[in-house]
């Protein structure tokens, strides 16, 4: 799957999508692909108390990637407990982040690979 | 547009508790209508703040239930569901009822059932109000809590101490609110040390998993000595949104609904922040508080640590913060929070806190959804 920011004509940049850019209102046209890129560590926790289907502990970075100038961040678990915040990190795709089906959340309603953060 | 006074107020015993969502609101609302001296039956308008009875234990429609239950009808009735904040909209939703000429006599109930559940699925259900792409990394709530305290202390070069001294004031505090969950002071050395749930976070910094509701009695200000010379004013009320998705924030520590509702609050008031005697803050996680003393302008940005270090919002300090304990000793039914921090603020402005009675007449009380994603302000005053 490809890791998606996306863009407004106004060249506003949001990850996730909206059904239009919450900064403008207008329509997001275009996507950025962030898989290849590279972030930076804005803050981070380990979380030691998950819910059901969750890894334990469970490492979660706010990383910011650059996109035409624009900064756009997404949230993400990290592959390494070993992170701190400043650090520079790339997307590592995972087939299942959690377990779909053991928590509350209906398995059909989302998908549920993406990205994970690690150290370049 | 009528002035709307609070006639009533009433709250369970807050804690692990036997009863069942429709028996703690009955308990609330029965207490509340009792401490009015009225019936059922004299409802206009009943109003039940609750997030998940579905979810925690397959138990829907309570509104009409808590009629029945009340002999409430033919009220009308009406579920207010915004997380967290679901009792703060709650009472800005029995607010305008009133205010709008709509409902003479509205009832206003808050409960949730949790403890039943572990805490990893009490977590899960509450962390389901995340975007897709947050849940399926297995966010929580309580992560969110730690990256915000990371990023707060690194930006503002704040020491770790300072947050669990905002714990240690809370848990005092609830040693004198007979309704608390925890009624037990706990020293800055046990906090400190506790196991860690959100790095850079401790067990000491959230608050707990809880059964409880609580309930406020609401008719127009013109009325209100029919029934009791001592009631509150809703002088001001308002509610506002942030992001659905926390990271898209600019600023991780600005929780824009906290500044706009505050805002709008106290512009409706004809108030500001110095003019607040006393406040209930909703300290989900002991971060949050500094969080809304900034956003509601009673420090400036990066400095809300060090009104705490100075003990101002000690209960002997200038602005008295959380003088029920808070969510963090009170504990968290998440319906009944926000009705219960409007509780506590309308027992501070009538002078009838008891052992946590402080000087007021001006109080506040904000209610925060998801992390920081809807929020609702009340400030009250005292008849004069």
């Amino acid at each position: 799957m490809s890791f998606d920011a996306h863009r407004c004509p106004n060249g506003h940049v949001t990850y996730p999508g909206h059904t239009v850019c919450p900064e403008c209102g207008e329509e997001q046209t275009e996507t950025a692909d962030l898989s290849d890129e590279t972030g930076e560590v804005v803050t981070w926790t380990t979380s030691t108390a998950t819910p059901p289907g969750v890894r334990e502990p469970n490492t979660l970075a706010i990383v910011e990637f650059e996109v035409d100038g624009e900064a756009v961040r997404a949230l993400g678990q990290a592959t390494t407990e070993e992170i701190e915040t400043g650090d520079e990190v790339e997307p590592v795709h995972v087939d299942e982040l959690r377990e779909p089906g053991v928590g509350v959340r209906e398995p059909e309603s989302q998908e549920w690979d993406g990205y994970r953060f690690g150290p370049t | 547009m009528e002035r709307v006074a609070i006639i009533g107020a009433a709250m369970t015993q807050f804690g692990q508790r036997g009863a069942w969502v429709r028996e703690l609101l009955a308990e609330a609302g029965k207490a509340c209508l009792d401490d009015a001296g009225v019936e059922g039956d004299d409802l206009d308008h009943l109003y039940v703040s609750n997030m998940a009875s579905g979810e925690f234990e397959g138990m829907t429609g309570v509104p009409n239930a808590l009629a029945h239950d009340l002999g409430a009808m033919p009220a009308y009735t009406q579920r207010i569901d915004q997380t967290s904040s679901s009792g703060g909209a709650g009472t800005y939703a029995a607010w305008q009822s009133v205010a709008s000429g709509a409902s003479d006599l509205t009832l206003l109930v808050g409960g949730e059932k949790m403890t039943h559940r572990t805490t990893a699925e009490a977590t899960d259900v509450i962390a389901s109000l995340t975007h897709p792409v947050e849940y399926k990394h297995g966010v929580t709530l309580p992560s969110f809590a730690g990256m915000t305290a990371r990023h707060y202390l690194e930006q503002y070069d704040a020491p770790r101490e300072t947050l669990g001294k905002v714990a240690r004031k809370n848990h005092r505090n609830g040693v004198d609110n007979p309704h608390a969950q925890f009624r037990k002071e706990v020293d800055l050395g046990t906090i400190l040390d506790s196991p860690v749930i959100a790095d850079p976070l401790r067990l000491y910094d959230f608050c707990p998993i809880t059964d409880g509701s609580a309930a406020l009695l609401l008719c127009p200000e013109s009325v209100a000595e029919e029934y009791t010379d001592d009631y509150s004013v809703v002088t001001g009320v308002a509610g506002a949104t942030d992001t659905h998705v926390v990271h898209e924030r600019d600023d991780p520590t600005t929780m824009g609904g906290v500044v706009e509702s505050g805002e709008q609050a106290y512009e409706m008031a004809g108030v500001g922040p110095d003019d607040i005697d006393v406040a209930e803050l909703h300290d989900m996680f002991t971060i949050l508080e500094f969080l809304q003393m900034e956003g509601l302008g009673f420090a400036d940005p990066g400095e809300a640590w060090e009104a705490v270090e100075e003990g101002e919002t000690e209960r002997d300090g200038d602005l008295p913060i959380n003088t029920s304990g808070g969510l963090k000793s009170k504990g968290h039914p998440l319906g009944a929070s926000g009705v219960a921090q409007v509780y506590e603020i309308h027992e501070q402005v009538i002078g009838d806190a008891g052992p946590r009675q402080v000087e007021a007449d001006v109080g506040l009380a904000c209610n925060v959804g998801g992390f920081g994603n809807c929020v609702t302000t009340t400030v009250l005053e005292g008849a004069r």
